[in-house]
């Protein structure tokens, strides 16, 4: 076990920094920086440039240097926990990310906890009903939830759920509470405008989930060692609890690394939608404007907590199955 | 016996004159002998015949892909007609029977007027004016694909009437006209998107799966690295990064390409454990063994054993790239104006305002999931008839 945990640790070393060389030159990708977009801006205000000012800008972070020296600059301070400079809101990123990232990983934690708590039990359901009328629907439903577009769902249930409660749900907490630092009341506040989003984030996942669960558990099913518990007469609820749907667990642990990527996706556009205080609309508009180290830092973050959050699932599944303890785990 | 015997009589001796088949006990009706002969795809089209859902499925989806060769001539509107007297303009109901008495299809023309409170526009239709829908006329000329001009459409308004099947949007164009426009650039994003994704994901999985080692290793990692990232938020950095200045044709290839270029993971990882698995069994040595050369060997032994799978799988991959076409064109990275695409059609629903009193402006969002629903089945339908052992 310890030697698979070394060996699964070091192969996130150089994945890590194929990802942060890659997000790089993504922010890097669109021609000119931040503050030739700004120089535009000002002129097609009227306003003349300052170019002295802009000169000593370019110098001062550092945007005068090739794009390697550049990169090794960024990598450098991000292994000394400094995300870099925020040129749209003149603060270090980590300053202007700090709340909002909190929030992130809330919604994604709820949004995965919400998943596996409404799939478990509707997968086992289809699996162990197959062919019912209770099947279909839950099927039909599940289908629906994967086509319709997240973005659109976010709208609906906003209109519903201002005609039904006739509150605005927008945002993540009420606003009064907004930068307020936390307390009980904000805390229940954001638990109280939670659910919608963690509804919306997590149908699409919630769908797919039960659709693998149910087809693990019905291959389980049809299994020979299955008919011979049955045979042998042990109870039902045994006979499915005991085996086969620890068996299909498994995939159910190690989906998590396809379900995080997905809820983080998910997020990103619904939180736009839904004005959430979390990554999405801030990645968007740091994109827009060419804040490279602030939208750096999003992607990267977003890909290291994937790579971390896969680490645990692979961990988890390493614990559980002791064939990927023992032999490497490189089946997946 | 013993009375045949008895009366002394021979039985009759039989000869056969047809020549000895040692085989005959073997024969079986045609119908089988048909079964066993068929090809792996005559297999897979009398299983998916059984799945019903999967082919009325692929029946729509044949319909759709049909329809955007002659979008022109569904639309009774080209795609930027502004009324500019029907802005906002609710979908008129088609009717048949007017007054007790038979018409056809119509629908009543509409009344506006201005609440004066609000400054919201009513439409009331008006039972007085009956608009017969005008079918197989000419009515607003176009240019089909760019090419060739015409002016014959399915369906027309009535002569000085109006024909808003889904509405109108905020300039007064009709939605209707607009979806069928939008169709051909969704759905044909999808299909070259998946060409994109099935040739790089055939390639690299290829690759990694028959020469293992080093090279397997390598492309294994980049697959993980791009699976690290959330799909979206790439999507958006890299849309983001297109250049302003390009024109809207490039832009529909580039977040193409880009949806490509990240999506084929899935397929490669695919590719290449079946590829592993296959490559042990004996017809793939006895190719290596008679000098085959790697090329001959996966495209010509391998590919085909799994090509069913991969076909099914594409199916599946097509949804993921219109709904992510229809997500970043929402966010206004995607596709712009004046290309139009379901997600650019809906980014006029951005707000709860619309919800409330412009629902007709989310009617877009029915036909991708629609297709994307249509896809799901037909890929499942396509999955298990592909499957040998179901």
């Amino acid at each position: 076990m310890f030697a698979y945990l070394v060996r699964r640790l070091l192969v996130m070393v150089p994945t890590l920094l194929a990802i942060s060389a890659i997000v790089f030159t993504i922010i890097q990708l669109p021609p000119g920086d931040y503050l030739s977009t700004l120089i535009a801006e000002l002129q097609s205000q009227g306003e003349a440039a300052n170019l002295e000012r802009i000169e000593f800008l370019r110098q001062q972070y550092g945007l005068d240097r090739t794009p390697v020296e550049q990169y090794f600059h960024w990598l450098f301070g991000l292994l000394h926990g400094d995300l870099g400079w925020s040129f749209e809101y003149n603060l270090p990123v980590s300053h202007v990310i700090g709340d909002r990232l909190l929030l992130s990983f809330l919604v994604a934690f709820v949004t995965v906890i919400f998943t596996y708590a409404v799939a478990f039990p509707i997968g086992i359901y289809s699996a162990t009903h197959q062919y019912s009328w209770g099947d279909y629907g839950l099927t039909l439903l599940g289908f629906l939830g994967l086509a319709t577009p997240s973005f659109l769902l976010a709208l609906v249930m906003l209109y519903l759920a201002n005609i039904w409660f006739g509150t605005s749900i927008g945002g993540l907490m009420d606003p009064e509470y907004i930068d307020q630092p936390m307390s009980w009341g904000k805390f229940a506040s954001v638990l109280e405008h939670l659910w919608i989003p963690v509804i919306v984030i997590g149908t699409s996942g919630t769908a797919a989930m039960i659709r693998r669960l149910r087809a693990n558990l019905l291959d389980e099913l049809q299994k020979q060692y299955v008919t011979t518990a049955r045979a042998k007469g042990l109870p039902p609820r045994r006979a499915l609890l005991k085996y086969p749907l620890r068996m299909s667990l498994n995939p159910f642990i190690s989906d998590i690394g396809d379900l995080l990527p997905h809820m983080i996706s998910g997020a990103a556009i619904v939180s736009v939608v839904m004005s959430l205080p979390t990554n999405g609309p801030m990645l968007l508009s740091a994109l827009r404007s060419q804040d490279m180290y602030l939208a750096g830092s999003f992607l990267m973050i977003e890909a290291v907590l994937i790579v971390v959050g896969v680490f645990l699932s692979d961990l988890a599944l390493a614990a559980l199955d002791p064939r990927i303890r023992l032999h490497g785990g490189a089946t997946k | 016996m013993t009375d045949m015997q008895a009366s002394g009589d021979r039985l009759a001796h039989y000869v056969r004159r047809e020549p000895f088949d040692a085989y005959d006990g073997e024969k079986t009706d045609p119908a089988l002998e048909n079964y066993y002969m068929a090809t792996q795809w005559k297999l897979m089209w009398w299983k998916l015949k059984r799945h019903k859902l999967a082919l009325w499925s692929g029946a729509f989806l044949l319909v759709m892909y049909l329809s955007i060769l002659v979008s022109e001539l569904i639309a009774p509107y080209s795609l930027a007609t502004r009324n500019t007297d029907f802005i906002y303009a609710p979908p008129q109901a088609v009717h048949l029977w007017h007054d007790g008495r038979f018409v056809g299809p119509f629908v009543y023309g509409l009344d506006y007027s201005l609440d004066m409170d609000t400054l919201k526009r009513n439409y009331v239709p008006n039972p007085d004016k009956v608009q017969p829908i005008r079918f197989f006329c000419r009515g607003e000329s176009y240019e089909w694909m760019g090419l060739i001009e015409g002016s014959f459409h399915f369906m027309c308004p009535a002569e000085d009437g109006t024909l808003f099947l889904l509405g109108t949007d905020r300039l007064g164009r009709d939605m209707f006209s607009r979806l069928a426009y939008g169709t051909r650039i969704s759905l044909t994003i999808g299909l070259i998107g998946v060409t994109i994704k099935f040739v790089l994901g055939i390639v690299l999985g290829g690759l990694a799966g028959y020469y293992g080692g080093w090279v397997d290793m390598v492309i294994q990692r980049l697959i993980e690295i791009i699976r690290s990232f959330p799909e979206l938020p790439l999507w958006m950095a890299l849309s983001a990064s297109l250049p302003v200045s390009w024109s809207p044709l490039y832009i529909y290839f580039g977040i193409t390409l880009i949806l490509g270029l990240i999506g084929w993971t899935g397929l490669g990882r695919a590719v290449r454990s079946k590829l592993l698995s296959l490559r042990e069994e004996d017809f793939c040595t006895a190719a290596n063994l008679m000098g085959a050369k790697p090329r001959r060997i996966i495209f010509r032994h391998l590919v085909p054993s799994f090509m069913s799978h991969l076909i099914a799988s594409a199916t599946l991959a097509i949804p993921t790239m219109i709904l992510g076409e229809t997500a970043l064109s929402f966010l206004g990275l995607g596709l712009r104006p004046p290309i139009t695409s379901w997600g650019v059609l809906l980014t006029e629903a951005q707000n709860i305002n619309v919800v409330a009193l412009y629902p007709w402006l989310l009617l877009p969002v029915c036909a991708v999931i629609a297709t994307v629903l249509a896809f799901n089945f037909l890929g499942d339908g396509l999955r298990d008839a592909a499957d040998p052992y179901k």
